[in-house]
C-alpha cells in the first residue's frame, strides 16, 4: 500500500509542475489571437503535419532533422576521439603542455560561432563546414578536461604502473584513460551543448536542409505555428540527446560513482 | 633518461615554453600562407591580420561595439547571476520546492538556447533585449544548478545546530548555507561568464544586434578577410580576459576557502 503512494507520490510530483505549466499555456494562449503567440492547440496540430507527413522517407523529419544530428555527431564523435588523444600526449608531458598552454587558452576563449563565418571560407556551406565546425567547438572543451585529468593521475599509480612494466597500450587504457575519464566526461557534456548550439548556429547561417534552418524559414515566412513546433523540437532533440549522454557516462563512470560511494559512505 | 628529462624541464621554465609556443604559433600562421600551404585569400599571414587589428584598434567604431558587448554580456550575466543564486537558495532550502521543480529543472535545462532565436527576432528585432534573452536563458540554468548542488551539500549537522539555537531562516541562510554555497556558486559563474559570452556573440552574429558579432559579419559578407580576423582575434583576447576576470574573482571572494588556500600554498 505505501509502495503505491510512494510510486504515486513521486510520479505526482515529477509530472505535476510541468503538466501545470502546459495546462497554463494551453488556457491562457487558447484564445489568442496575437499573431507571435498562436494558441498551443495550433502548435500542437501544425508539429505532426510539419514534420511527421505521410510518407516518413520525405518527411522533414527525415530530411531535416536526421542529417542535422547525423552532422553533429559526426562532429562529436570527431571532436571526442582527436581531444583525448592530444589531451593524453599534452597531459603526460610537463614540457609540452607548458609549450602549448597559452595558445590554447587562446583558442578555446575564442567564442565557437565565431568560427562560422571563418570556415565558409575555406569550405563553403556544405556538410564537411558544418561538421568542421561542429568538431573543432567541441574540441576545447574535450582537450583541456582531459589534459587536467592526465595531470591529475595519481603519482603512486603511474609509478607502480611503471614497477610493473605495463606496457604503454595497457597504461593508457587501465591508468591513463580510465583515470582520467570523469573529466574526460565533464569535458563532454560542456561539449555536447556547445555542438548543438553550433549544429543550430551553421544551419541558420547558410544552408540548403538542417533542423535550425528550417526554424529561420518558417520565422522568415512568418509561418509562425511551424517556427514554434520547430523550437519545441529542437527542444526535445536537444533533452533527447542529454539523456542518451547521462546513460552512456553511467555506463563509462560505474566504477567511478560506485568508489566515490564508498568513500563517502567510509568516512 | 626521465631524470634528465625532468631537469631539463625545470631549468626551462614554463613562461619561457609557453612564449615558444606561441612564437611557433605565430611563425606557422605567417608562413603557411606565404608559402602557399593555404590561401592566402582565406587566410591571410598572421602579420597582415594584426595589423589589421592595429588599424582597427585605431577606429571609435571598433570600441563602441566592444562597449556594445560588453554591456549585454554583463547586463545578462547580472541577470542570471542574480535570478540563479535567488531561486536556488529558494528552491534548495525547502524540500517540497526542490522535489516538484527538479523534472522540470531537468527538462528545460539542455534545451539549447539557440532555439529561441527566432522568438528573440520576432519580439525584439534586432535589439539588444533579443540577444539578452538568449544570454540570460544560457547562463541562467548553470548558476542555477550550481546553487542548487551548493545547497544540498550544507553539512547536515551545522544545519541542525543552526535550527536548535533557533536562528531565523535568514540568519540560517547567510551563515550556514551561503558559505557552503559560495564556492559552487562561483564555478557556475564562472562556466555562465564563458558561456554568456558565446550566446552575446551568436546573437550579435546572426540576430544582428549591434557589437563585435556584428561587425565580424559585416566583414566576412564584405569579403574583408583581414578585418574579419582581426574580430576573431578580438573575441578571443575578450574570452580570455573574461576567463582571467572570472577565476581572479573567485580567487578573491574564496581566499578562505581550502581549495584556494592549498593553491595558493602550492
Amino acid at each position: 500500500m505505501t509502495g503505491v503512494l510512494r510510486v504515486l507520490r513521486s510520479v505526482l510530483l515529477t509530472l505535476g509542475l510541468p503538466a501545470v505549466i502546459l495546462l497554463a499555456w494551453w488556457f491562457t494562449s487558447a484564445g489568442s489571437t496575437t499573431f507571435y503567440n498562436p494558441p498551443l492547440s495550433a502548435i500542437l496540430g501544425t508539429f505532426r503535419e510539419t514534420w511527421f507527413s505521410a510518407p516518413l522517407g520525405e518527411s522533414r523529419l527525415a530530411v531535416d532533422v536526421v542529417p542535422s544530428v547525423l552532422r553533429l555527431l559526426a562532429g562529436y564523435g570527431i571532436a571526442l576521439v582527436a581531444g583525448i588523444a592530444l589531451g593524453v600526449a599534452i597531459g603526460s608531458s610537463r614540457a609540452l603542455r607548458a609549450f602549448a598552454e597559452p595558445v590554447l587558452e587562446f583558442f578555446r576563449a575564442i567564442p565557437p560561432p565565431v568560427l562560422v563565418p571563418v570556415l565558409m571560407l575555406f569550405l563553403g556551406i556544405g556538410d564537411t563546414m558544418k561538421i568542421v565546425v561542429i568538431a573543432i567547438g567541441c574540441l576545447w572543451p574535450v582537450l583541456l578536461n582531459t589534459v587536467e585529468g592526465v595531470r591529475g593521475l595519481d603519482p603512486v599509480l603511474r609509478d607502480t604502473a611503471r614497477a610493473y612494466r605495463l606496457g604503454l597500450v595497457a597504461t593508457l587504457r587501465h591508468l591513463v584513460l580510465r583515470g582520467a575519464s570523469p573529466q574526460i566526461v565533464t569535458g563532454a557534456r560542456q561539449a555536447l551543448s556547445i555542438g548543438i548550439i553550433l549544429m543550430v548556429i551553421s544551419e541558420m547561417f547558410a544552408a540548403k536542409d538542417g533542423l535550425g534552418f528550417s526554424i529561420v524559414q518558417f520565422q522568415r515566412g512568418f509561418a509562425i505555428p511551424e517556427m514554434w513546433s520547430g523550437v519545441i523540437l529542437l527542444g526535445v532533440v536537444g533533452v533527447l540527446l542529454s539523456l542518451v549522454f547521462r546513460a552512456v557516462s553511467h555506463a563509462v563512470l560505474r566504477w567511478y560513482l560506485g568508489y566515490r560511494q564508498s568513500q563517502h559512505g567510509g568516512a | 633518461m626521465t631524470r634528465t628529462h625532468r631537469l631539463a624541464g625545470r631549468r626551462t621554465p614554463a613562461w619561457a615554453l609557453g612564449l615558444a609556443g606561441v612564437v611557433v604559433f605565430l611563425l606557422v600562421l605567417e608562413l603557411a600562407p606565404r608559402l602557399g600551404l593555404v590561401d592566402a585569400r582565406f587566410l591571410p599571414p598572421a602579420s597582415r591580420i594584426l595589423a589589421a587589428l592595429a588599424e582597427r584598434l585605431r577606429t571609435p567604431e571598433l570600441w563602441t561595439a566592444l562597449g556594445q558587448t560588453l554591456t549585454t554580456w554583463g547586463t545578462g550575466l547580472a541577470i542570471s547571476l542574480v535570478a540563479g543564486v535567488v531561486l536556488g537558495v529558494v528552491i534548495g532550502s525547502v524540500s517540497v520546492l526542490r522535489a516538484v521543480t527538479a523534472s522540470t529543472i531537468e527538462f528545460l535545462r539542455p534545451v539549447p538556447s539557440v532555439a529561441l532565436i527566432p522568438v528573440a527576432v520576432l519580439l525584439y528585432s534586432t535589439g539588444m533585449a533579443g540577444t539578452l534573452l538568449l544570454v540570460v536563458y544560457a547562463s541562467f540554468w548553470q548558476v542555477l544548478v550550481q546553487v542548487l548542488s551548493g545547497v544540498q551539500d550544507v553539512d547536515p549537522v551545522a544545519s541542525d545546530t543552526a535550527r536548535s539555537y533557533r536562528f531565523s531562516p535568514l540568519t540560517r541562510i547567510r551563515t550556514v548555507v551561503w558559505p557552503t554555497t559560495l564556492p559552487y556558486a562561483m564555478t557556475g559563474l564562472r562556466l555562465a561568464a564563458s558561456v554568456a559570452l558565446i550566446l552575446t556573440v551568436t546573437g550579435e552574429l546572426l540576430i544582428g544586434t549591434p557589437g563585435i558579432g556584428k561587425l565580424l559579419g559585416i566583414a566576412q559578407s564584405s569579403g574583408a578577410v583581414e578585418s574579419m580576423y582581426a574580430y576573431v582575434v578580438v573575441t578571443g583576447l575578450l574570452g580570455v580576459a573574461v576567463n582571467l576576470l572570472a577565476r581572479a574573482l573567485e580567487g578573491r571572494v574564496l581566499f578562505w576557502h581550502p581549495s584556494v588556500r592549498g593553491e595558493v600554498a602550492a
